[in-house]
């Protein structure tokens, strides 16, 4: 029930969307905002032939991104949350960079690290790492002592205390934090997807702008959206789907 | 046989040194129930962390079967006021989590089963335990624990955060379970009627700092209907007696 809720809520707000838009360009009559219909149509035209390829380099680009800040940043933030002395240790350095704009750092990563995938994914690690590192420290924290002398009265070891009780206490909130860290990696991933690269939303909406094809920019600019929705939907499901103990 | 020699347990905090247990010396038949009652405070609970392996700081000597404490090589099963289960993990897992870790057992057994059949929780096995009363969240506890088939069970205040119903329902329950087994057991109350109705010896407790001011034993235990008999309350008022004879002393001194 709640659920069909939620996917009505998404319907209104696009319709809502696709009005404002359509009444923008019917008033400014302006080539730079066609009319959704005339974008739908376009994105139907050239989805296939033009903007898949784009599209699967930035999905590739984001999850790997997402997928090595987890498997670096959850068992970093793990060892902090458990081991006192390592949160001593790395706290601060943690503290000192994650406000460092990551943005402004891309022309050095690119020196080091080229123009090509390595570089990218290295900029979409930096903005999101931040984030689960903190969350899976302060999940592992929040985990009230009693819940370990059980198993400490069992004599388990330390590998079993972490799957048994810190990793399933703290994945949900890995999955918000990674949720939350999501719109500052898409659009630094476009960002990045200007430079040094022939594929990728990014590419693909910048190099329609310079042809003037507004259309064709449009299109790149909604299915970037979409693309957004999808994962922002995806960790939605996954964080139910672990989280029903909640 | 579990015996406590001269054992002392100072906590720490902010460079103050409280003294939680103070030259606490017993011995602990196998098989009996043990119930140790005395004022909050009194260091009961801090003597079950240290018999259950949590609790490692303490000088004096203490040794389950002549070994010295160790969970790994023990099998200690532990039941909390706050049934101390995984709020992550279904019913079924709670209560596999103890031959999961002791055994690397993922499935009950027949036993497993015939104790969740006595407890009456088999139709709850895929919930959550947020989705449970606070009866049932004990029952999957006491499932696990008798599960584990452990040589010592500890319990603290497992029944007190309960409702008195099923706090009576859940004793006779235990009992019962009990009797089929017939582990060793240490369980901590403040409840007179309990540690009366529950316990083959009573262990008394001063008021901070815990010193053991008397080993009772009980005549009551294994006689039926015990709430109904005289010898009930007369066992009550002696315990009575020597609960504030004992705490009357510990206010004395202060």
């Amino acid at each position: 029930m709640l659920a069909s809720n939620k996917w009505k809520g998404a319907i209104y707000s696009l319709v809502l969307v696709i009005i404002i838009w359509q009444a923008l360009s019917w008033v400014l009559k302006l080539p730079i905002i066609p009319s959704p219909w005339a974008v739908l149509i376009n994105i139907l035209n050239i989805f296939s032939s033009k903007i898949q390829i784009h599209l699967l380099y930035s999905l590739g680009r984001i999850m790997g991104g997402i997928a090595l800040s987890i498997l670096l940043g959850v068992p970093l933030g793990f060892l902090m949350g458990y081991f006192e002395k390592v949160d001593r240790l790395l706290s601060p350095l943690v503290y000192f960079t994650y406000p460092v704009p990551k943005i402004a750092l891309l022309p050095i990563i690119m020196l080091l690290f080229g123009l090509g995938e390595a570089s990218k994914l290295i900029m979409i690690v930096l903005i999101v790492i931040f984030q689960i590192i903190i969350t899976s420290r302060d999940a592992v924290k929040g985990i009230p002592q009693e819940i370990f002398r059980s198993l400490q009265s069992l004599g388990a070891n330390r590998l079993q205390v972490f799957k048994e009780i810190i990793i399933p206490a703290s994945m949900a909130d890995v999955l918000t934090a990674t949720r939350l860290a999501l719109g500052t990696a898409v659009s630094i991933l476009f960002f990045t997807e200007t430079f040094g690269t022939q594929y990728g939303m990014g590419f693909f909406i910048m190099d329609a702008w310079m042809r003037v094809n507004y259309l064709d920019m449009y299109a790149g600019i909604v299915i970037l959206s979409l693309m957004g929705f999808l994962l922002f939907t995806l960790i939605d499901l996954q964080e139910k789907r672990i989280s029903g103990w909640r | 046989m579990i015996e406590i020699k001269d054992l002392v347990v100072k906590y720490r905090r902010q460079k103050q040194e409280t003294v939680a247990l103070d030259g606490i010396n017993l011995r602990m038949a196998s098989g009996d129930i043990y119930t140790f009652i005395g004022p909050s405070g009194c260091g009961k609970s801090t003597l079950l962390y240290v018999l259950s392996g949590i609790l490692r700081e303490y000088t004096g000597k203490v040794t389950i079967d002549g070994h010295g404490i160790d969970p790994k090589t023990q099998r200690i099963g532990l039941i909390l006021q706050n049934y101390g289960l995984l709020p992550w993990k279904n019913v079924y897992q709670n209560i596999t989590l103890g031959i999961r870790i002791k055994n690397g057992q993922e499935l009950l057994d027949d036993y497993g089963q015939y104790i969740l059949e006595q407890l009456g929780i088999e139709s709850l096995l895929d919930r959550y335990p947020k989705e449970l009363s606070g009866g049932q969240q004990q029952r999957v506890a006491i499932a696990r624990a008798f599960i584990l088939q452990p040589d010592l069970l500890l319990m603290d205040e497992p029944f007190s955060a309960l409702d008195a119903i099923s706090r009576e329902e859940l004793q006779d329950l235990f009992l019962k379970i009990w009797k089929e087994n017939n582990v060793t057991t240490a369980f901590i109350t403040h409840s007179v009627d309990e540690a009366l109705y529950l316990g083959s010896k009573i262990v008394v407790f001063s008021a901070a700092p815990g010193r053991i001011l008397e080993v009772v034993d009980n005549p009551c235990f294994r006689l039926d209907n015990l709430r109904f008999r005289d010898e009930y309350y007369d066992m009550c008022m002696q315990l009575r007696k020597i609960l504030n004879k004992g705490w009357a002393l510990g206010a004395g001194k202060q």
